[in-house]
């Protein structure tokens, strides 16, 4: 299987084990991951003003270019998934939008969110499936693992429509695919505090420790996310007790190509 | 544009049917920056259904929000509260000078790890 993919910016960057490990991964799970040409920065988060528009032209091009090029796009960072299937759904539904955005990026077609995106967590639970995954493992990751959603895969549900939103299974599915078991703790979908550190330093260590302190209660060994800025808050602001990573580098491990990534 | 025209725009682009608010203050419940919030979630939609708007153009709630939906996810009206904080930022960031963050406050955040995502985020959330 061949699919179009947006990596984003962070993950060429601070989060590079995060692409890294998901690719290898992909190729022992028999899927080809096409990064897309000339991606612009998804810009990070979401305005839902309605009248903001220039604040989403790149995840439209971003989209236009997948629709071209197998109707898919694959996503991995958290808060560049969320982005793209919000505007996605604005081109979709919002015809003031769709009509001011196509007039201004004036694509060989009008584009109207015909493009179907899927985050690299969905791919393996729809599109590969978490039994055949469990099937290719070789080293299973024995440890209790907290699966962290945080606030963008899951919300709002009615667009994201990844998982039930207060009571996801994707993650925790996964890690029993990966051999782990799986902690499911009271804040694995509440705010790490987000971008908020740049006004309100103690709000964001604060929602992050009340995070770790809650995986920990559970018994949780090690903590996973799909998104760096969840990692990076988790990390600086949790107390060091338990470790947060990637769930691509697990993925990885379990697979037995951890080496390669 | 004038107050009433200011609460017309943040209504606009609120993107919210405000008067489906049952007053529950289920949101303001729900809400993690509850404690750091001058005007809460649920005050957000009250105050512009009563035309408060100078009241939250000067609230300092606005850089406390977390964009984290929950209020939006768990309103059992359907209404977005976070629609409307955002509205109100938006408006307030739009105008000259209004930007919540300068470049000076950037260095003393900046560490090794930081990843490029909160950069951005921080940036497009606080400024024009
Ligand atoms: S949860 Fe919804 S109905 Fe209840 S106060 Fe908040 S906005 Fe109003
Ligand atoms: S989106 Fe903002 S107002 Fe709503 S619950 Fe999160 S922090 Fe509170």
């Amino acid at each position: 299987m061949r699919i179009s993919y947006y990596p984003g910016c962070t993950l060429k960057t601070q989060a590079k084990d995060l692409d890294r490990y998901a690719r290898v991964s992909a190729q022992v799970l028999g899927v080809e991951m096409d990064e897309i040409e000339n991606w612009q920065c998804c810009g990070g988060v979401y305005n839902t003003s309605r009248d903001e528009i220039a604040t989403k032209l790149s995840a439209l091009r971003a989209l236009e270019q997948a629709k071209r090029n197998g109707g898919k796009l694959l996503t991995l960072c958290s808060a560049c998934h969320n982005v793209i299937k919000r505007v996605n759904d604005d081109a979709k539904n919002d015809e003031n939008f769709c009509a001011k955005a196509n007039a201004y990026l004036s694509f060989d077609e009008p584009y109207r969110g015909e493009t179907q995106v899927i985050h690299y967590l969905e791919m393996l639970r729809d599109e590969i499936g978490f039994q055949k995954i469990a099937e290719k493992i070789v080293r299973p990751v024995k440890k209790k693992i907290a699966g962290y959603y945080g606030c963008l895969l899951l919300r709002p549900s009615k667009v994201m429509a990844f998982d039930n939103p207060e009571n996801p299974s994707v993650l925790e599915n996964f890690i029993e695919a990966i051999g782990g078991d799986p902690v499911r703790f009271p804040m694995r979908n509440e705010c790490c505090g987000a971008y908020v550190s740049f006004k309100d330093k103690d709000l964001t260590a604060k929602r992050s420790r009340l995070v770790i302190e809650s995986a920990e209660s559970a018994g949780a060994e090690i903590v996973v996310t799909a998104c760096p800025l969840c990692l990076y808050n988790l990390r600086k602001n949790g107390g060091g007790k338990i470790d947060v990573v990637y769930f691509t580098e697990l993925l990885a491990e379990a697979l037995g190509v951890k080496e390669n990534g | 544009m004038d107050k009433r025209e200011t609460g017309e725009q943040i209504l606009r682009i609120s993107g919210t049917e405000i008067r489906k608010c049952m007053k529950c203050g289920k949101c303001s419940g729900r809400c993690p920056a509850y404690r750091e919030m001058d005007i809460k979630p649920h005050q957000f939609v009250g105050y512009l259904i009563k035309g408060k708007t100078e009241k939250l153009l000067e609230s300092e709630a606005i850089w406390h929000c977390l964009s984290c939906m929950a209020c939006v996810e768990r309103c059992p009206r359907g209404v977005a509260p976070q629609g409307v904080i955002e509205a109100v930022r938006t408006t307030v960031t739009r105008m000259q000078g209004k930007n919540g963050i300068s470049a000076e406050d950037i260095p003393p955040i900046v560490d090794e790890l930081i990843p490029q995502q909160l950069l951005v985020s921080a940036y497009r959330k606080y400024n024009k």
